[in-house]
């Protein structure tokens, strides 16, 4: 695959669940490339299809309507594959599992043999910075170690795409930056194409390539925008012109989407 | 901790006190009938009229003979020591002198009882865990096996124990598993309960994980309901345990049995042999405890082991 081979291509998706209160239209007419190597953002406000539409890619939902490819493949197809980690709100870590034990939980279920996933921990824990930790039970650790945790579980097998939705929201102000920035140092080492979903506008112009705008009923896209800044972004981009002028058009798209309420 | 032991040490004075103090109006009219054959004034005079007197009465008109309520030989209450010696005489004491398996000894008939308690125990519990993972994991058996288990515990035990007696000795099985069976039956309940809540217990979030990485359902169970489960699983063998019990000692109520706690109680209830009751009680009641107890410990230290928080 080269630079501009589409991974995940949507193609007028469309997901309508049916509730005792009627249909809700969680998407409409979705159409969106993700190229190879992007970090694509998507942002919006609740109920706007954002974390929906992760979940179709990851085929934890299933689409009304419409097309989605994952590698070329249909997102269930990619599943089974084993093509993508998750990275869900919460760490979701096991509380019966040391940290080492929940890393290795996806490698045991994909039959890795003990040797690789020992070298497979060790290398995980290294890049989400926790290494002597993994002998640690979960609520050992404070709310961002194990959020760390929980990415190096997702990338411990290895899948060229990493879905994370809402990974940071828990934190505070503080961990937070820390660990874009950790995320961000993590994406450029490791190549991956990355979905994030967020509510957050700066989070979301400091980590993306690609800022993805939804609002909601129905749940669609408004705007897709183009981050301009540098791959290399310190924390402190965030004071430049550039990057305020970047947060000034993801405002206004939001702004724009959400005009009709009130 | 002083101050707990201070608290439980209060508690069961007030009990004993309570115990000693109703033994009193409970056995005076034997009292009272010994006093008057022994020479001593009784009011009121004749055997009959006491009769037409409750026990609170007459101890009140005879206030001097309350001691005469303690010693008895078949007692309708037996006082605390009556009963801690008997139940010393039956295990310590005969245990200290190489009996403790004579057919007199309550160790020798708590053994019994909990071969039997154990043996259901361990049907009781894989039944449970086996109805719990098939409720789960199929909707038809989630909307059939529950209502009849449920049922099934509607039945009073004391009612169809007879019957399962009666028909497994007509296919000739006799003694220790006809118990076990009355024993499972009852202890297979709360562990089903225990176990479908338990192994629902993780979250979307974790099903959705485990999607993720295309887990059969085989792994999901075992590496994540199972053990998710475990919390409940050990309250649901701590109520199933006693549970066991109980069902142990019923089975041993209609069969006519010679050997177990139960016969013991029925041989004392024939006999009016109050005090071999109350120690057979009491030798259950301890049994109890120390099995319970061992649930306890067991969980304690699986749940350390699996890094749960004490």
């Amino acid at each position: 695959m080269n630079e501009n081979t589409p991974v995940i291509q949507a193609r007028n998706l469309d997901l309508t669940f049916e509730t005792n209160d009627g249909p809700i239209h969680a998407l409409q007419d979705v159409s969106l490339d993700i190229m190879k190597g992007d970090f694509v953002s998507f942002i919006g406000p609740s109920g706007c299809g954002k974390t929906t539409f992760l979940r179709v890619i990851a085929a934890l939902e299933e689409p009304t309507g419409g097309t989605v490819t994952v590698n070329g493949m249909t997102p269930d197809e990619a599943r089974r594959a084993r093509a993508y980690g998750y990275v869900f709100q919460a760490a979701g870590l096991y509380p019966w599992r040391t940290i080492e034990g929940n890393i290795r939980l996806p490698l045991e279920i994909m039959g890795f043999e003990r040797p690789e996933m020992r070298e497979r921990i060790d290398r995980v824990l290294q890049l989400v910075d926790l290494e002597g930790f993994g002998k640690k039970f979960p609520w050992q650790l404070s709310g961002g170690m194990q959020q760390r945790a929980s990415i190096a579980r997702a990338l411990a097998f290895d899948a060229d795409i990493l879905l994370m939705d809402e990974p940071f929201g828990a934190l505070d102000e503080i961990v937070r930056d820390h660990l874009n920035e950790q995320l961000l140092r993590l994406w450029d080492k490791t190549s991956k194409t990355i979905g994030f979903v967020t509510h957050s506008i700066p989070e979301a112009v400091y980590l993306s390539t690609r800022i993805v705008v939804m609002s909601p009923r129905p749940g669609r896209i408004t705007d897709v925008i183009e981050n301009t800044l540098p791959r290399d972004r310190p924390l402190d981009i965030r004071d430049t012109p550039e990057f305020l002028e970047i947060a000034h058009r993801v405002r206004e798209g939001l702004r724009a989407g959400h005009a009709y309420e009130d | 901790m002083m101050r707990n032991l201070l608290s439980i040490l209060t508690v069961v004075a007030a009990i004993i006190g309570l115990w000693y103090a109703a033994c009193i109006p409970m056995n005076m009219h034997e009292a009272t009938q010994q006093a008057q054959r022994a020479g001593t004034e009784v009011t009121p005079a004749t055997a009959s009229e006491r009769l037409q007197l409750g026990g609170i009465a007459l101890a009140v008109k005879n206030p001097t003979l309350w001691r005469g309520s303690f010693g008895q030989d078949r007692p309708r209450l037996p006082s605390p020591d009556q009963v801690m010696t008997e139940l010393w005489n039956t295990t310590g004491a005969m245990a200290l002198s190489g009996r403790a398996m004579s057919k007199r000894s309550l160790v020798f008939h708590s053994w019994i009882t909990l071969s039997a308690t154990l043996l259901g125990f361990a049907f009781g519990t894989g039944l449970g865990i086996i109805l719990a993972v098939g409720i789960v994991h199929s909707r038809a058996m989630d909307m059939s096996v529950m209502p009849w288990a449920i049922a099934s515990q509607t039945i009073p035990i004391l009612a169809l124990a007879p019957m399962i007696i009666v028909v497994l000795n007509s296919i000739g099985l006799q003694g220790l598993i006809p118990k076990a069976i009355i024993s499972a039956y009852l202890s297979f309940f709360p562990v089903v309960v225990g176990m479908v809540k338990g192994l629902r217990a993780p979250g979307m979030m974790q099903l959705d994980l485990m999607r993720t990485y295309n887990a059969t359902q085989g792994q999901t169970l075992w590496k994540l309901r199972l053990p998710a489960s475990m919390p409940y699983l050990f309250a649901s063998l701590k109520i199933g345990i006693s549970a066991s019990l109980i069902g142990a000692i019923v089975g041993e109520l209609p069969t006519g049995a010679i050997r177990g706690l139960g016969a013991r109680m029925l041989t004392g209830s024939y006999y009016g042999q109050t005090i071999q009751i109350w120690s057979a009680l009491f030798a259950a009641a301890i049994l109890a405890a120390i099995l319970v107890g061992t649930i306890g410990l067991i969980q304690r230290r699986t749940l350390k082991r699996m890094g749960m928080q004490p």
